[in-house]
């Protein structure tokens, strides 16, 4: 049964780090999944407009909601960036909680013809690609489909700040425990999970212009804590720690004073190595530190059932 | 809301005990208590001090969330000991023991007692906590507008609890950061009309490179806050007013920063990551890439980019040009970007004041608060 979504890809996986979308790409189709990708919609804010001008934020997301609202057959909106989801959350809970607001916000947006329409009858549901993966495609389902269990791969998860908090915003509690997720995919995949202090803190990154000490103390704590954990990769489902725990890493490194070594993956890049992807359509060559150990246990995999 | 006629269960919780004074290594203590599971960790922790071990060190007083004394952390979240019901607590511990340490960042007297002292009633005296009244201070009461008097309620909710300061993430790494509850008290002063010195409060606040500008968005504080006070929110507040209103450009790149990104998807719709970077440091305009403290931080920052470039990982066509969307629907965004930044006032929705709509249903509220779509 294939799942239409209107799929918002974000800017970084489309600038800074393109093997995110060329991987979400790549497995959507193995999951039965069609992306129509929003690519009239624009950026989020990642709360940094909300900080300049609240009502302008909500503006320009009530457009993307409108935009997504209007994508026929889609039964909801898909994102594969935390920072999305977080600060799209933010906006549309101010959107939903008054009618008022809404009738002024769809106001500057009528120009255009577009309107963001709270119907209790189909709300809109935005969510990153681990919630559907968990929610809508189902880890059993999921297990059916995995050709190349994570055996012996030692994966830390990553989840970052704005898909775990703040709770209530997010639709976190016993029956949705979103904040466990990852931990639950890892499993189904194959792998074997590594907790370590790091999992739900902050990657730095929203302060790296400001203080960069700081900032990449955060990243090289994590990295650190889960290389002493053990962990061969870590993965995150936001492109923006991923800047921080990756591409950042040789500094991070610096700020705390350890040798790092800890490849970083993007969530549909785990998902699709178990889909058994190969290694390099997935982007994995284009990461800043080499996950060779990642590559080594693929390759090792592969050896194995020829 | 805990139904009241359970009959007393037995709840086992894990102490972390600790004496700075013997010199031993802190270390952890079980006690099994029994109490009806509507009350809470605090008469658990009492119980445990009364019946098995009348060292335990904890600090409470009024027993009903008011008076901020019993901050703790419950299987590793900040809470107020006397808020957080036993059974709530077992339902979320690893592995049915309900494990009580103390709050963080802050350095522990005795087992769950830390030094507010310290860490944060230093901060607190740090934002200059009270009014410094205009001139001439009226003979009777100031006559305020009661919408700005509302608009500060929420951080007058505080209790000083500590919670958020626990859990700070930006204050784990940069023990000198002002902090949440300590910027809540900030904006307190700040948004109040009768005050005389909000121009130089939020000077002195965004210039100090660990103000307002340290804060990482990780909403931990908001999580842990048992009154509602959002702190994080009002940093933000505190930085809409300091850069919007009062136009003070600090030396953490800040404000250029929240200029650079907000004017970069006025004029493309996407982030443009490159420019970004550079416009914060040097300025908001396409040239700020070529002031000396762009430069600097460009040149730090070249070998990352090269082999960022070498491996594949950004295209340089992107890394230089960036990304735009179409024309038309960049007109549109350029449009609604006018017709709000027109605005005589900023219009700002706070949703503790204003409250939801009585018809929503407060499920429905959230994103993706329902498991499934509607048929």
């Amino acid at each position: 049964m294939s799942m239409k979504v209107a799929y918002w890809p974000g800017c970084v996986s489309r600038g800074f780090t393109p093997e995110l979308h060329g991987s979400m790409a790549k497995v959507a189709p193995l999951l039965d999944i069609e992306l129509v990708e929003l690519s009239r919609a624009n950026c989020c804010g990642a709360g940094v407009i909300a900080e300049h001008n609240q009502e302008l934020a909500d503006t320009l997301n009530a457009r993307t909601f409108a935009l997504a609202q209007q994508v026929d057959g889609a039964e909801l909106m898909m994102n594969i960036c935390s920072t999305c989801q977080g600060a799209q959350s933010e906006c549309q809970e101010r959107l939903d909680a008054s009618a008022e607001y809404r009738s002024h916000i769809n106001d500057t947006l009528a120009p255009e013809g577009l309107s963001y329409e709270k119907d209790p009858a189909r709300p809109l549901t935005n969510k990153n690609f681990l919630w559907l993966l968990v929610e809508e495609i189902g880890l059993d389902n999921l297990r059916g489909l995995v050709k190349r269990p994570l055996t012996n791969l030692k994966v830390g998860p990553f989840y970052g700040c704005y898909i775990v908090r703040p709770r209530k915003r997010l639709g976190i509690d016993s029956e949705h425990p979103r904040e466990h997720y990852l931990h639950q995919l890892i499993q189904a995949l194959g792998g074997t999970v590594i907790d370590y202090a790091g999992m739900r803190k902050c990657c730095g990154f929203p302060i790296i212009t400001m203080n960069k000490q700081a900032s990449l103390k955060q990243a090289g704590t994590h990295l650190a804590d889960a290389q002493d954990a053990e962990a061969d990769c870590l993965v995150t489902p936001c492109p923006l720690c991923h800047l921080n725990l990756d591409l950042q890493q040789p500094m991070a490194a610096k700020a705390v004073g350890r040798e790092l070594d800890m490849p970083v993956l993007h969530l549909p890049q785990l998902v699709g190595l178990a889909l058994g992807l190969d290694p390099k359509e997935l982007g994995l060559g284009r990461h800043m530190v080499r996950p060779t150990s990642v590559i080594d246990w693929s390759t090792a995999i592969v050896g194995a059932a020829a | 809301m805990a139904e009241t006629h359970k009959p007393p269960e037995q709840f086992t919780l894990r102490l972390r005990r600790y004496n700075p004074e013997s010199g031993d290594a802190p270390y952890w203590d079980e006690h099994t208590i029994e109490l009806e599971p509507h009350r809470s960790v605090l008469e658990g922790i009492l119980q445990a001090r009364d019946r098995f071990d009348g060292s335990i060190g904890i600090r409470c007083s009024c027993r009903q969330a008011i008076c901020g004394s019993c901050g703790i952390r419950v299987n590793g979240e900040p809470s107020l000991a006397c808020h957080t019901h036993l059974d709530a607590a077992k339902r979320g511990a690893r592995d049915g023991v309900i494990e009580i340490e103390p709050m963080g960042n802050m350095p522990v007297l005795k087992d769950l007692i830390v030094d507010m002292d310290a860490v944060h009633w230093k901060k607190i005296r740090r934002v200059t906590p009270w009014l410094l009244a205009k001139q001439p201070v009226p003979e009777r009461e100031y006559i305020v507008e009661k919408e700005a008097m509302v608009d500060v309620t929420q951080t007058m909710a505080c209790i000083q609890c500590g919670a958020c300061v626990s859990d700070c993430l930006a204050m784990e790494v940069d023990p000198g950061f002002i902090g949440p509850a300590a910027l809540a008290k900030a904006y307190r002063f700040v948004g109040d009309p009768r005050d005389a010195e909000r121009h130089e409060r939020l000077e002195d606040l965004s210039q100090d490179p660990q103000g307002i500008y340290d804060c990482t968005h990780c909403f931990k504080c908001v999580e842990a806050c048992p009154k509602d006070v959002n702190p994080m929110g009002q940093i933000m507040r505190l930085r809409r007013i300091a850069g919007e209103d009062e136009e003070i450009v600090d030396a953490n790149n800040g404000h250029r920063h929240e200029q650079a990104f907000t004017s970069l998807i006025r004029d493309y719709g996407l982030n443009h990551e490159a420019e970004l970077l550079s416009r914060s440091y040097g300025g908001d305009s396409w040239f700020g890439k070529f002031h000396p403290a762009a430069a600097k931080e460009l040149l730090s920052s070249l070998p990352i980019v090269i082999r960022g470039v070498l491996k594949g990982k950004m295209n340089p066509k992107i890394a230089i040009l960036g990304h735009k969307i179409g024309k038309d629907d960049l007109n549109s965004v350029k449009r609604i970007y006018q017709t709000v930044e027109s605005r005589p006032e900023r219009y700002e929705l706070n949703l503790y004041i204003s409250g939801e709509d009585e018809d929503n249903e407060p499920a429905a509220t959230a994103a993706g608060t329902e498991g499934s779509p509607q048929a």
